[in-house]
């Protein structure tokens, strides 16, 4: 018995070429009506930014007024404000790793484990996914109040040390753990790992559960006649079965390590937790008129950075499909 | 009640003489006034306007978010908006953004000239009305104070001694919470309005004189000398946390502005505060932190008339009243406001700010606000963390700044 | 021969199920502790939302309470005016989720299904979309907005800029992407020998689309309009850039507005927060369904 592969195996040969009119009509407007708006509500103005990014406009000056000043804003970031910079790189790099070894993969295994028909396998899901869907404002409260606050946390009570000059500044001791030069790992960053993998393991999860419900059970059950153990048998078949849904997996942690935003900016964004995303922010919204210009320019790097990598693996990886 | 619903204007509980204008329509009024109390008086305080022929429909933003998008909302502003003097005024102003009242400062007496100047743009015109204001001073606990026989300092030396007394008794002397980066704020304006005086402070905001000056350095030793008196951990803290330690006994002071109170409301008459103490005798103690809140007219308003005369009766002494009835946390600006009903506290902080020559808005308020949350917020909490980097904190901040204000 | 009594061997099939057994016993002792973990830190602020601020200002938020109350919770309702924004966020989330996966069920559909030179390409594009920071389209986003004038009873402002549609828009826009790149791997997994099939029975794309590859999408439809949901309706940055009146910005605004400028009740915050949270979770235990029961793809097996 040949187990179908669940791979989608394009094979020109035999493929069928005929549309009608009304097919060709159909699939224009269904690819073409999303890309347009896509296209203008997206990506005109990013490139919009790129170009601002160039200039030193305040937001508030009419379109007229903007003034080119060539690449002086990317110089600034890089001399004046270098070590903002570096700091959130160092951070968000860790957090890639990060995202990775921990909670994606923790993600992965509860949803594999979920996804048999467990008695309360929904009461499961459901923790695990709430803090997905927690509004950031109770998510600051939780972290700031309930479990790191140094004097009545959860953290520091179960620790006993909550008496004044006992207490340990879980959020704000950005002393290094490591260290590079200058730079280094803060300490509270660490702190907030815990709260990041809090909430990507219910959203790791979700998406790969809904991934094995489109593996063939078939598969899995001649893999198990076939004598291999649960996790011979995820490694060999299922895992590579999977392939597409863990590319999505893959992008979407270091998507989200690379835009990491919600929680530290909840918690006012302390020194130690620089993250690229708070740096645009910083600059591009907020009062003063912001500086767009300079903003822009965070906002370009943080775009390298997020787009470059990932655009040349999935450009890869579609054209190694294809060739297939 | 509805948030953003029309809330028209009615004719009840007006005390005084101010007389109806002439304009009709509809003033659009944005707020932000957004929390329970607050919300409450600023809606007592529209409902005593006394045209009945203005319909006045309030657009309510939370605090927040109306100031982080205030360069946006400006571009699509309702009439009459609530914003903050100084700094923060000039520059929008500057900026073409902000209607110019001087007309309705000409009928404006009972508000005195230092306020009158917050309001004045760089080019000599008013642009906005003030309502209220607040000081930032050293709150204690009378109580704890009598229990010890702790006495109010009047110079930086009789402080120190205090905080010295104050570990001796089991207490942290000094309650601080920088979670939120501006609370470190009001000790470098309050130390540097001491030590080198008030003009020097409003220059370097300014963006003029040296971060790396000797003056300024001068403020982060004494201050430095200063910090082991103050609760471990700031940066990991917020304020209201810091203010809690200080009601339960666990602290002695804290610097902050009467806000205060509202972390004391199961306790508020155990709550009074003094001027920080005198450092340098040439300034003595003429300067002092004390924001206003006020009101502004839109570049480009759809009623005009109805937004000139919104702004006159923000500017009379009841229409501060009648909010600060509802919300006795700061002290109304003009000078014939009727203080009976003020709570000791209040009578206290109208005190204090009457008898001060030179009030400052906060250093958020009176620095360009990139400058004020990126580069300075930064700058004192790592100096809390490590006083003794603060060479390369100023040279950083120098930096910084001369690429800001240019 | 030593008489030591050597226990029978059990038989292979009592083995296995008693392995079975312990195996499931292990495992649902792990997710216990797991989901214990999951729930202390949201449990710390139930327990905070149900006592008043007064007393854990005082106390402390771990303290033994003197008072349970749903008074919060009443007070987070009437004061975040909770009512009025959940309609408004109704109007808002609802044709935005339908929306966006419709629209990028679209375009994963032609990308994968079908092989022209555009593939990779357009892909590429909704994919990179699906990167951006929002923040970095901030500022020449409200600059269109302003300018783009739209019909009386589709605004109130004339423009883009302030309204309803234009809030679905920039949502619809930017989350297609994440959409088209998610769906197009999931309709990579179904086998091609489906649009063979109905191909060879002279099915229009369109009836191919509709009868065939959109039920089999359901898991990730299902996954996916949680998750968009969720976001969508958590949003508070494009609300507040693009909306400057409040009585108009979703409920996440609701939230902001119990916090003052300085005093900052986190019980009722906490209160708020549970009100807010309940739609998203409701609408994930609706659709949950559609992950869990095995979907069989038999359609072609021989």
């Amino acid at each position: 018995m040949t187990v179908t592969s669940t791979r989608l195996r394009p094979d020109r040969r035999s493929r069928v070429r005929q549309f009608s009119t009304a097919d060709r009509v159909a699939l224009t407007l269904l690819i073409g009506i999303p890309t347009l708006i896509h296209v203008a509500f997206v990506w005109f103005p990013a490139v919009a930014t790129v170009v601002l990014s160039f200039t030193n406009w305040n937001g508030i000056v009419g379109v007229g007024g903007i003034r080119f000043v060539g690449f002086r804003n990317y110089w600034e970031i890089f001399t004046v404000f270098e070590s903002d910079v570096f700091s959130a790189a160092i951070n968000n790099g860790v957090l890639v790793v990060f995202l990775f070894l921990g909670p994606t993969a923790v993600g992965v295994f509860f949803a594999y484990l979920l996804d048999k028909n467990l008695r309360g396998g929904a009461i499961y899901q459901s923790i695990f996914y709430t803090p997905v869907v927690l509004s950031l404002a109770v998510v600051g409260f939780i972290w700031r109040s309930v479990m790191y606050s140094p004097r009545q946390g959860l953290i520091s009570t179960v620790l006993g040390r909550t008496a004044p000059g006992n207490q340990i500044d879980w959020l704000g001791d950005r002393s290094h753990l490591l260290s590079i030069g200058d730079y280094g790992l803060s300490k509270n960053f660490v702190a907030i790992l815990a709260a990041m993998a809090w909430r990507h393991v219910g959203y790791i999860m979700v998406l790969y559960l809904a991934g094995l419900k489109s593996v063939d059970t078939q598969l899995r059950e001649a893999a198990a006649i076939d004598g291999c153990n649960e996790w011979q048998a995820f490694k060999r078949v299922v895992f590579p079965a999977m392939k597409p849904v863990n590319v999505v997996v893959g992008v979407i942690t270091v998507i989200e390590a690379l835009r990491a935003f919600d929680i530290v900016f909840a918690l006012n964004s302390p020194r130690g937790m620089e993250l690229l995303s708070i740096l645009v922010t910083d600059n591009l919204i907020g009062e003063g008129g912001g500086n767009v210009g300079r903003g822009s320019a965070y906002g370009v790097v943080l775009l390298l950075l997020c787009v470059g990598f990932i655009t040349w693996y999935l450009a890869n990886h579609f054209r190694r499909e294809q060739a297939r | 009640m509805l948030l953003g619903g029309t809330g028209l204007a009615s004719a009840r509980g007006r005390v005084g003489s101010t007389p109806a204008g002439s304009a009709s329509g509809t003033l659009t009024f944005g707020s932000n006034y957004s929390d329970e109390i607050p919300r409450t008086a600023m809606q007592a305080v529209l409902d005593g306007f006394p045209n009945d022929n203005v319909e006045v429909r309030v657009n309510t933003v939370d605090h927040n978010s109306y100031q982080e998008n205030i360069t946006n909302y400006l571009q699509q502003p309702d009439d009459v908006m609530a914003w903050f003097t100084g700094y923060r005024l000039q520059f929008f102003a500057a900026q073409g953004l902000v209607g110019d009242i001087t007309d309705v400062w000409e009928g404006i007496d009972n508000i005195g000239d230092n306020f009158k100047a917050t309001c004045t743009g760089e080019d000599g015109k008013q642009y906005m009305v003030p309502f209220y204001n607040y000081p930032w001073a050293v709150h204690y606990k009378p109580s704890l104070f009598e229990e010890h026989g702790f006495e109010i300092p009047t110079t930086l030396d009789e402080l120190t001694a205090l905080a010295t007394e104050m570990q001796g008794a089991g207490l942290t002397p000094f309650s601080l919470g920088n979670d939120a980066a501006w609370p470190a704020m009001g000790t470098f304006d309050i130390l540097n309005m001491r030590i080198n005086g008030y003009q020097f402070h409003v220059d370097l905001m300014a963006g003029e004189g040296e971060w790396t000056s000797d003056e300024v350095r001068e403020v982060f030793a004494t201050w430095e000398t200063l910090l082991p008196f103050h609760q471990s951990g700031p940066n990991g803290r917020t304020w209201q946390e810091a203010a809690q330690a200080l009601n339960a006994g666990e602290t002695g002071m804290m610097l902050l502005g009467t806000f205060i109170s509202e972390q004391f409301a199961d306790n508020l008459d155990d709550l009074a505060f003094f001027p920080f103490p005198e450092v340098n005798p040439e300034h003595g103690m003429d300067s002092i932190d004390a924001p206003i809140d006020g009101f502004m007219m839109a570049a480009d308003p759809d009623n005009e008339e109805a937004s000139k005369e919104m702004l006159a009766y923000l500017a009379t002494g009841e229409a501060q009243i009648t909010y600060l009835t509802l919300n006795p946390g700061s002290v109304a600006v003009a000078s014939d406001a009727d203080q009976s009903g003020y709570t000791d506290l209040q009578l206290a902080s109208a005190e204090l700010i009457a008898e001060t020559p030179n009030i400052a808005q906060f250093l958020d308020r009176d620095t360009n606000p990139e400058f004020a949350a990126n580069v300075m917020g930064d700058a004192l909490a790592d100096f809390l963390a490590d006083p003794g980097s603060i060479d390369s904190i100023l040279s950083d901040v120098e930096e910084r700044k001369q690429v800001i204000f240019t | 021969m030593s008489m030591t009594a050597v226990a029978m061997p059990l038989s292979p099939k009592v083995r296995r199920s008693r392995q079975a057994k312990v195996r499931r016993g292990v495992l649902h002792t792990f997710l216990i502790v797991m989901a214990i973990g999951w729930l202390i830190p949201i449990g710390g602020a139930l327990y905070a939302s149900l006592r008043p601020y007064a007393e854990t200002s005082g106390k402390g938020f771990l303290s033994w309470p003197d008072t349970f109350t749903l008074q919060n919770y009443r007070d987070a309702w009437n004061q975040g005016d909770m009512t009025h924004h959940y309609w408004v966020t109704a109007l808002i989330v609802i044709p935005a989720v339908l929306l966006t996966l419709a629209l990028a069920s679209f375009v994963a559909f032609g990308v994968s299904r079908f092989s022209w030179k555009f593939n990779i390409p357009l892909l590429l594009l909704f994919t990179a979309g699906n990167l951006l920071p929002p923040q970095v389209l901030a500022q020449p986003l409200f600059q269109m907005y302003k300018r783009i004038a739209l019909p009386g009873f589709l605004t109130d402002t004339g423009v883009m800029l302030g309204s309803t549609v234009g809030i679905i828009t920039i949502h619809v826009a930017f989350q297609t992407g994440f959409c088209t790149f998610v769906l197009s791997n999931y309709m990579k997994t179904l086998p091609a020998e489906i649009g063979e099939a109905a191909k060879i029975d002279g099915a229009s794309v369109l009836r191919q689309y509709f009868q065939i590859i959109l039920p089999l999408c359901r898991p990730a439809l299902a996954a996916l309009g949680t998750l968009e949901f969720a976001w969508i309706y958590n949003d508070f940055f494009w609300a507040v850039l693009l909306e400057n009146q409040g009585a108009d910005r979703p409920i996440t605004s609701s939230l902001a507005n119990l916090g003052g400028e300085f005093l900052r009740d986190d019980n009722l915050i906490a209160a708020g927060s549970m009100l807010v949270a309940f739609p998203t979770i409701a609408v994930y235990l609706l659709l949950k369904r559609q992950f869990i029961g095995g979907l069989t793809l038999g359609s072609t097996k021989g």
